[in-house]
């Protein structure tokens, strides 16, 4: 299958479930209930989605496993809610929403470069631990500067700039717009891992010197992949950002950046997709664990799904519903020798 | 030996700690395909890796069409016309057979592309959408080759290509680097079968210890069983 072939009809079938789902819940749902699930939970499952994609397209393609993409979303909607006019606190301000957006962007992709560049040259544990003390450290620098991030509190009133007359937070009009982002930038990655340049970071996963030996500059390759992560996350930052009004140093705590694994982990790494498979049963977890179960312990039963997910399936949900089907189908499991 | 040189090494030398694995290598390498052998560990896949930059060379130059590679690093090394065909083929397990292609051939125009390596290797065109690990060993040597003609290089180096193969595909492979041979492209067979080594290599060099230890045409190698017994530890010239 050709890849433009590919991308129109993962294109169309995402376009398809992004518009078919919000009709679904509208037939069977009652209309406060049906645009609560696309405000709160669909619209965050994308939001964290495109966050977690960073980070999926950073360890399914290039084996790098980097905690600080949270960081890097944090970074961008900082660099919004700093820049932005009508935000509370002013910290800078004066700057309408097109230009700010575009300077958070750039600020994430300038970000995911500095990870990339501070990385490159660890991997595995080391990578993971030098993100972590990236996120940690950016995270008590936002804490603890009040004057450029106003502290503990954060910046708020982000409200987003009105479309078409309505207000960019109005339940359809956000949801609107984050699965527009989610499926371009989606369809965007699986467009990019087939380039010769996507293909050289599957090789340097596989064996960078291999890829070295055919001429590709393999620290390069690294820090621009970290880079287009970072545009990723800098995305879901800017929406994170405007569908929480603000941002604090809460967002993008040692809590935030663990749960993006989590949502990763959980959807599985395999495939892009499993970034927002991951982030839809974590906000569907997440927002209705404290009514299904003690309202003090749900964190227990968030903490007991996942597990089981990760125990029976260590490559998330992704690779839960493929053992499924080969069950179903009664296939041998790939790698084992045919018959 | 009237071949002007395209590869010249001299005085190579390479350090794993306290180990001199490379010694005072000197060779100079033009059209004609010449076989390097030996037994293990004397120093061969030492030898490719430090000419293509995989392992640094404690000293001595490489001078690839007279430009000194010996101290940059391999992407660029690689941009000097010099590609390797790695012991083991290290095939990518990610990648489809076509991706490897892709991958190789981007951006550079030449005498090789992707359709011409599929009417080389009909058994690569074949496999295309199959991933670099589900091939046959003599497939996967097949596709390493590709790869690395796929960036027309001036020079292959190649670390036993032989190994792990059937008989019936080392004669496919003997064919494919006598063609390689007569199309221009320099050719280090690095080998530990005679057989192979002779029949693609007129010169012969033998590695003991990491050093040159001598230099001959392979006919006379192959007359010599005694040499063959002292340098290489073979019984018979045979596969």
């Amino acid at each position: 299958m050709t890849l433009a072939r590919t991308l129109l009809l993962t294109g169309t079938a995402g376009l398809g479930i992004l518009c078919l789902v919000p009709l679904a819940l509208f037939l069977a749902l009652p209309e406060n209930q049906a645009l609560f699930w696309i405000g709160n939970i669909l619209a965050r499952a994308l939001i964290y989605g495109i966050i977690a994609l960073s980070l999926t397209f950073l360890a399914t393609y290039g084996g790098f496993v980097s905690l600080a993409q949270m960081m890097v979303a944090g970074i961008a909607g900082y660099v919004l809610a700093m820049t932005v006019q009508g935000a509370v606190p002013v910290i800078i301000g004066g700057f309408g929403y097109p230009m700010a957006i575009l300077m958070a962007l750039l600020a994430s992709v300038l970000a995911g470069l500095a990870v990339g560049a501070i990385a490159v040259r660890t991997n595995d544990i080391y990578l993971l631990m030098i993100t972590l003390a990236l996120a940690v450290g950016f995270y008590r620098f936002v804490e603890s500067n009040i004057d450029l991030f106003n502290g503990y509190e954060g910046i708020r009133n982000v409200l987003g700039p009105d479309i078409l007359g309505r207000r960019f937070r109005d339940p359809m009009v956000f949801y609107t717009i984050a699965s527009g982002t989610a499926l371009l930038l989606y369809l965007g990655v699986l467009f990019l891992v087939r380039t010769p340049f996507g293909l050289a970071l599957q090789g340097i996963r596989d064996n960078p010197r291999r890829i070295s030996a055919l001429g590709y500059n393999v620290v390069l390759h690294r820090i621009v992949a970290f880079g287009i992560a970072g545009f990723i996350a800098g995305c879901g930052g800017v929406l994170a950002t405007i569908y929480n009004i603000g941002i604090s140093p809460g967002s993008i705590g040692l809590g935030a950046t663990i749960n993006l694994l989590i949502m990763s982990v959980v959807g599985g790494l395999g495939h892009p997709v499993g970034a927002f498979v991951g982030s839809l049963i974590f906000a569907i977890f997440d927002t209705f664990a404290a009514s299904l179960y003690d309202r003090d312990r749900f964190n227990s039963l968030i903490g007991a799904v996942f597990l089981v997910i990760v125990l029976i399936s260590p490559d998330g949900a992704l690779g839960l519903s493929r053992r499924l089907g080969r069950l179903l189908r009664g296939k041998p499991k790939p790698g084992a020798p045919p018959a | 030996m009237a071949d002007r040189p395209i590869l010249e090494l001299s005085d190579l030398n390479v350090h794993y700690g306290q180990a001199h694995a490379l010694q005072n290598v000197s060779l100079s390498l033009g059209l004609a395909p010449v076989a390097v052998v030996g037994r293990n560990g004397m120093g061969k896949t030492t030898l490719c890796q430090s000419i293509i930059g995989l392992t640094r060379s404690s000293g001595g130059s490489v001078l690839m069409e007279g430009h000194e590679v010996s101290r940059l690093p391999a992407h660029r090394i690689a941009r000097h016309g010099l590609a390797i065909v790695p012991q083991g083929r290290r095939t990518f397990p990610s990648l489809t057979v076509d991706e490897h292609l892709r991958l190789a051939s981007s951006g550079k125009g030449g005498a090789w592309t992707i359709a011409r390596v599929y009417e080389t290797f009909p058994r690569l065109a074949e496999r295309r959408n199959n991933g670099g690990t589900q091939l046959s060993g003599g497939e996967q040597q097949m596709l390493a080759i590709a790869r690395a003609l796929l960036a027309n290089p001036r020079y292959v180096i190649m670390d036993e290509p032989s190994e792990g193969l059937a008989p019936v595909i080392v004669d496919h492979l003997i064919d494919v680097l006598r063609a390689l041979s007569k199309d221009g492209i320099g050719l280090l067979l690095v080998e530990q079968k005679l057989a192979l080594a002779t029949a693609v290599c007129d010169r012969v060099e033998i590695m003991l210890n990491g050093r040159i230890a001598a230099s001959m045409t392979a006919s006379a190698l192959m007359a010599d069983f005694s040499m063959q017994q002292r340098y290489l530890g073979v019984a018979s010239a045979g596969h």
